[in-house]
């Protein structure tokens, strides 16, 4: 579903990531670990288009998306969430998700007729809501929301675009352990209708949800394979894993 | 939407009110007030709530009202055909800078807004077939021919009135639309807008031609106001009055426009034609110097209202 083929990116001297191939395959939850710095979240910038690609191609589905914008990509059904909590504060729950309801749902270049008749956008963004555990929060402005709500629905924002292929960039980003398990409920559920690609800290959260995990190392990819390989890949452990996974 | 019909109600009756105690000159300060409200009005637009804070409205404003006054001089008086000439060339002077300008960000997109309105203003001043620095007389005010006559202050005053309800009534629709919508989100996280797959230059650019079109009408207005156009329109200060406006009035606020538009006008005549004897036993050349009382007055309001005089009145957000 999802291929980089030798995919790099540099900021001046530094390489963040270095000619990565990966497969992401459709319907699978894939995770990408390694340490802080090795280029996860410009990986994920260059596979949203947030970031330029310098050399290697992105093809998702069959088509090349490499030079695409971001918003185009979005289209093509591949959305992202982000690491550093990034939705519309001065909203509500119930207009964040209907807003990203909106964008995929006809034209947005509507100047004249009243959105709040709009009821279809309106039913889709509350049944959101709802599946992301939000559903007695609709009306709640989300800078007001507690940390581990204003995860969800970052991760929600991303679900309401109806993608194909979501990246949740550490969904679980300082999450308390009953909050972290809401979120992993959550990525189960979703599993059912959307491929993940998943960048996580959190190894007991990798190991339960991931079909499969990739190593990226120094923006290097080390490793590809099912946890159990990867549990045992030496080359992991040595750069990474450490007693992390010994114990 | 009743405070609105209220607002229009006065607005209505004033003129009549003036006519009445022979006080035509207030009738004439009026239109002017509300051609002023059209402009800030447009500014709002993209400054309020687009979040783009352009500094050459000038610019729209300006080359509304020499379209106007070229075809004027040049024997094409009738509004049907100069007014919607204004908002075109006005939209298109907006969609060209705002096709350029709107590649950049913060300061920067400041200043480049600024240098396009400055270019243009240059441009003029040195067209000396149409006026140069002097600016440019026109035979009269437009004609639109069914029995209306737009030299007489009194219908004048309405069909601006006519106008400025109908851009304000425009204006609401759009902010409640879905684009109106997506404009707010952009203001509010404009990397978040894209990432859900909003094309979000595009939607800047359409809400900065819509705000230069709007100017334009506004430039097609103060043109006719004094049938003379002054290349002082497209000045850079002007684009910093309607800057003004805009804040004093409230920023985002569908009412910032005109309020803004008002006290800033009304003030600048209350200071510059009654003598106040306090200040003027401390001060007897204070009127000579009326930017500055303007200025001490403004400071003091924007100080007391933050949110522009609009958030006064505004009622709490029902949520």
């Amino acid at each position: 579903m999802l291929e980089l083929r030798g995919v790099s990116k540099r900021f001046g001297g530094v390489v963040a990531t270095d000619d990565v191939t990966l497969d992401v395959v459709r319907g699978e939850v894939h995770a990408l670990i390694g340490p802080n710095g090795a280029g996860k979240t410009t990986l994920i910038g260059q596979i949203s288009g947030v970031l330029p690609t310098d050399m290697g191609r992105i093809v998702f589905n069959g088509a090349d998306v490499t030079r695409l914008t971001t918003h185009a990509r979005v289209r093509a059904g591949l959305a992202r969430s982000y690491q550093v909590t990034s939705i519309f504060r001065r909203f509500s729950v119930l207009d964040n998700l209907a807003l990203a309801v909106q964008a995929r749902s006809g034209s947005s270049f509507s100047l004249w007729h009243p959105l709040h008749t709009e009821h279809a956008l309106f039913h889709e963004a509350a049944a959101i809501a709802a599946d992301i555990g939000l559903a007695g929060k609709m009306n709640t402005v989300a800078a007001t929301l507690a940390h581990g709500e204003q995860r969800a629905l970052e991760v929600g924002l991303a679900l309401a675009t109806r993608p194909q292929l979501v990246l949740l960039d550490e969904p679980m980003a300082g999450m308390g352990p009953q909050e972290s398990a809401r979120m992993i409920a959550l990525i189960e559920k979703m599993r059912a209708q959307v491929t993940v690609l998943l960048v996580e800290h959190d190894m007991d959260a990798v190991f339960r949800l991931a079909d499969r995990i990739s190593v990226l190392v120094n923006g290097r990819l080390i490793a590809t394979g099912a946890p159990q390989a990867i549990r045992a890949d030496p080359a992991v452990r040595k750069a990474y894993l450490g007693e992390e996974l010994a114990a | 939407m009743k405070r609105a019909l209220l607002v229009f109600l006065v607005l209505a009756i004033f003129p009549l009110a003036m006519q009445a105690i022979d006080a035509m000159f207030y009738v004439s300060l009026a239109s002017r007030i509300l051609i002023y409200a059209i402009a800030a009005t447009s500014l709002n637009l993209v400054l309020g709530y687009g979040g783009l804070v352009s500094f050459g409205h000038a610019a729209f404003f300006g080359a509304g009202a020499f379209v106007v006054g070229i075809l004027a001089v040049e024997g094409v008086p009738s509004a049907w055909i100069a007014w919607p000439a204004a908002v075109a060339v006005a939209a298109l002077a907006a969609l060209v800078i705002g096709a350029m300008s709107l590649r950049t960000r913060g300061v920067y997109f400041i200043m480049i807004t600024l240098a396009f309105a400055q270019m243009i203003y240059y441009i003029f001043v040195s067209l000396k077939t149409y006026g140069g620095d002097d600016g440019l007389s026109m035979p009269g005010r437009s004609t639109v021919g069914l029995g209306v006559n737009l030299r007489n202050d009194l219908v004048w005053y309405y069909v601006v009135l006519a106008l400025l309800a109908a851009v304000l009534y425009g204006m609401h629709r759009l902010v409640h639309s879905r684009f109106g919508r997506v404009i707010d989100a952009i203001r509010e996280n404009e990397a978040r807008a894209e990432a859900i797959g909003f094309p979000v230059y595009r939607y800047k650019l359409l809400c900065f031609v819509i705000s230069g079109a709007v100017a334009g009408l506004a430039g097609a207005l103060i043109a006719n106001q004094g049938s003379y156009v002054s290349p002082s329109l497209l000045h850079w200060i002007q684009s910093g009055t309607l800057m003004i406006m805009v804040i004093l009035g409230g920023v985002g606020t569908l009412w910032g426009g005109l309020i803004g538009a008002t006290v800033l006008l009304a003030l600048e005549h209350l200071i510059a034609d009654y003598r106040i004897g306090w200040i003027a036993s401390l001060a007897p050349n204070y009127q000579d110097h009326a930017g500055l009382a303007v200025g001490i007055v403004l400071l003091t309001i924007v100080m007391l209202a933050p949110q522009g005089l609009a958030g006064l009145f505004a009622r709490p957000k029902e949520k």
